[in-house]
């Protein structure tokens, strides 16, 4: 009766506890699931900020003008290398701006009227001639690009463009008209996509960017990856176990969480001043960004390493491989998809990175699209930098284009981590 | 303190613990020299007065004795006795443990197996190894069995290394099993034909002496059947070293049986004289099961 009792009193005990465990449990997975809500809607209020400014960056005002392509009015007789340098093509704008409004005549109305278009429409007109000189002589409606401000009024709603103070009332009934008419309206801004920077926001481009940071990208992983695999290679394998490797050890994870920017100085010191190679190039970004990878990629590359069982060190030991064959026929085989999926990150990392880079140089105004490595370059994330210091209103838009491109790749790259190392993953 | 006298000591518990009411303690001290045959004449490997130590620790002491061409010796013991010890000091396999470190003399045929002359990869061909977990390579089972001729260059041409894979999974009573999937991962067979196929694999490089650490013990009686077969059919060409923690098995596959105990080799004879009339007490209390 007694152990009865006992038996009962056990019972409802544990019960209790059960249900205050079970409570603790849904407390917990509660915690859990608010923190990844919070982090969703941090992001999502990110991506959505970011998208809403960018995406009419991809957009651009075009005026459809009727161009005369006169020999008189470019004074050039052919179309060469030499005379095209010369030709005139704002006066080609201009004239066909003066034939569009015959009406205005005053001297600072007329000055107004051509700002209309960009300031480098005539740049534009140069390689639509130099791609195609037939067009010498002929008659046809080429869309412009608009100026910035002029862009700018377009994307604006009614309330803001009526307190728009960069739009003069002339120009606002000249906009209107041509809007009305159809000749004022949105294309694709592939200046973005095939200029480099510019002072004009209209014509303003990423691709120098988006070059630059491929050769440095380039270099980095050309050392990052063979150095940062050998030497994990040899800490892992080869490396008698003393103090020495400790203090090695400890070191190599000290790096890692060294501040970039101090590697950056590192770099104009080492780099730049002492072995005198030229400022803002992608030769000297990589190289800084390799000190920045190395750590990463080691750490990345000894811990896959170091998952390959050491069952199957020994089988290849005892079948009378030598370490070097053990480690080519065995180990760099099984632990290269990790190995991979370290260096991608890594990759990722240093594709963000902008501190760095700002010590040596690479934060300059750069117009032309970098051709080697050293050229002088800007990179993704300090274009995006260089966009956002920019106190015109219009590069606002860019900077968050330019956002969008970076995340882009981001994205990109750790998702060809992931899939890399599901694909590759072996079992064992 | 001294290293032996500590061994005699946790030995003496040991024993006493077994027993406690036998008041003949003296029986169950170490014999001063190994009991019973370990040595043979003309041996294929002589070992002698070997130490092995961790970093302080001792794991074999003393060890003398001699394994027979074409024998099949066993080596029987408790737990931690130091079997695999002793096993992988025959093929040096100790050299990849840092803090391991052997005393006395090994010899092959002869040849000092710890000499400078000794090429550790050609000790490791002559001498192949099966271990306690089976551990084949993430690779196909033709690749597994292939690995060691082509690392000794002793195929070149595709078919004969053909012939030294199919030639060695037969050996090894895996080949009907598998000859349908040779380019399937050797990671996808049952345990006891992993075991096997690491059997194959190390036999196809016709090595002189095969070292087999309990290569039964994940598996179940119709493998392990197989296996027995096996090395009762290599030892016709090889030299075999087996660990089992089977004494049926000892008594089943081989010819002569070592006794273990705490890095000592306490007895060593022919099999049946070791299972039926061990001459030592800690033998005799191991086999009948009271002690271990
Ligand atoms: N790598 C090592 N480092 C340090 N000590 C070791 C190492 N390997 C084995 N030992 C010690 O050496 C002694 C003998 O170990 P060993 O593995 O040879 O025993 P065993 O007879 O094979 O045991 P089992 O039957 O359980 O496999 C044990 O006390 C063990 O703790
Ligand atoms: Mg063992």
């Amino acid at each position: 009766m007694a152990t009865d009792r006992n038996e009962q009193a056990g019972a409802s005990r544990l019960r209790r506890g059960l249900q205050k465990r079970y409570r603790r449990e849904r407390r917990f997975r509660g915690y859990g699931l608010t923190a990844i809500m919070l982090g969703l809607i941090a992001l999502l209020v990110l991506f959505g900020d970011i998208i809403g400014k960018g995406l009419p960056a991809f957009q651009q005002t075009h005026i459809q003008l009727e161009i005369s392509w006169d020999r008189e009015v470019l004074g050039i007789n052919q179309v060469s290398e030499a005379e095209l340098k010369q030709a005139n093509f704002d006066a080609l704008i201009k004239q066909a701006l003066r034939e569009r409004f015959p009406g205005v005549d005053a001297r600072r109305q007329q000055h107004q009227l051509f700002k209309l278009v960009s300031s480098e429409a005539g740049y534009n007109l140069r390689e639509r001639l130099q791609t195609d000189p037939e067009l010498l002589g002929s008659t046809e409606t080429v869309a412009l690009v608009a100026n910035s401000t002029v862009d700018m009024y377009m994307k604006s709603d009614a309330e803001a463009r009526a307190d728009d103070r960069q739009i003069t009332e002339v120009q606002r009934q000249w906009i209107n008209e041509l809007r009305d008419s159809g000749e004022l309206g949105f294309g694709l801004n592939t200046s973005f996509f095939t200029q480099g920077d510019s002072r004009n926001a209209e014509q303003a481009g990423m691709l120098g960017a988006l070059v630059g940071s491929f050769y440095t990208m380039v270099v980095t992983l050309l050392l990052s990856f063979p150095i940062g695999v050998a030497a994990a290679i040899y800490l892992e394998e080869f490396a008698p176990k003393n103090r020495l490797t400790e203090i090695i050890e400890v070191n190599i994870n000290n790096l890692a969480a060294v501040p970039s920017i101090i590697f950056g100085l590192l770099g104009l010191a080492v780099f730049i001043n002492f072995f005198g190679l030229p400022r803002s190039v992608p030769l000297v970004g990589g190289l800084v960004l390799t000190l920045m990878a190395l750590p990463t990629i080691i750490i990345s590359a000894r811990s896959a390493i170091k998952a390959v069982p050491p069952s199957i060190r020994e089988a290849a030991l005892g079948m009378g491989a030598s370490r070097m064959q053990v480690v080519l026929h065995h180990v760099l085989p099984l632990a290269l998809p990790g190995m991979l999926t370290g260096t991608i990150i890594a990759m990722a990392q240093a594709l963000g990175e902008t501190a760095p880079l700002l010590m040596i140089g690479m934060v300059a105004f750069i117009a032309d699209v970098p051709q080697g490595f050293t050229d002088s370059a800007t990179v993704l994330p300090v274009q995006v930098y260089l966009w956002s210091n920019t106190p015109e209103e219009s590069y606002v838009a860019l900077t968050s284009a330019a956002i969008m491109v970076l995340l882009a790749f981001l994205i990109g790259m750790n998702t060809l981590a992931v899939v890399l190392r599901k694909k590759l993953e072996q079992r064992w | 303190m001294d290293t032996a006298l500590q061994y005699n000591q946790a030995a003496r518990r040991a024993s006493a613990d077994a027993d406690s009411e036998n008041p003949m303690l003296e029986e169950r001290a170490y014999p001063e020299e190994t009991i019973g045959e370990p040595l043979v004449d003309n041996p294929k490997m002589s070992i002698r007065n070997v130490d092995v130590f961790y970093d302080r620790d001792q794991a074999i002491n003393n060890v003398s004795l001699d394994i027979g061409r074409n024998e099949v010796v066993a080596l029987i013991g408790p737990s931690g006795c130091g079997k695999t010890t002793f096993l992988r000091a025959l093929n040096r396999m100790n050299d990849i443990i840092d803090t391991c470190r052997i005393r006395g003399e090994l010899r092959l045929d002869d040849e000092d197996i710890y000499g400078s002359a000794m090429d550790v990869v050609e000790l490791r061909a002559r001498v192949g190894m099966v271990f306690q977990k089976p551990n084949p390579f993430p690779k196909s089972i033709y690749e597994n069995v292939a690995y060691g001729p082509r690392l000794h260059g002793m195929a070149e041409k595709r078919h004969e290394l053909d012939d030294v894979v199919e030639s060695s999974l037969r050996k090894a009573g895996l080949w009907d099993e598998v000859k349908d999937r040779l380019q399937q991962s050797g990671t996808g067979l049952s345990g006891g034909q992993q075991q096997r196929l690491c059997i194959a694999r190390s036999i196809a490089v016709n090595p002189e002496v095969v070292l087999m650490d309990e290569p039964c013990s994940a598996l179940d009686p119709i493998a392990t059947v197989k296996i027995e077969e096996l090395i009762a059919e290599l030892s016709q060409s090889y030299t075999i070293v087996i660990v089992t923690h089977s004494m049926q098995q000892a008594a089943r596959v081989s010819h002569r049986t070592a006794y273990f105990h705490l890095g000592h080799l306490i007895e060593m004879n022919e099999t049946n004289k070791i299972f039926t009339a061990p001459d030592h007490r800690l033998t005799e209390d191991y086999i009948t099961g009271r002690f271990g």
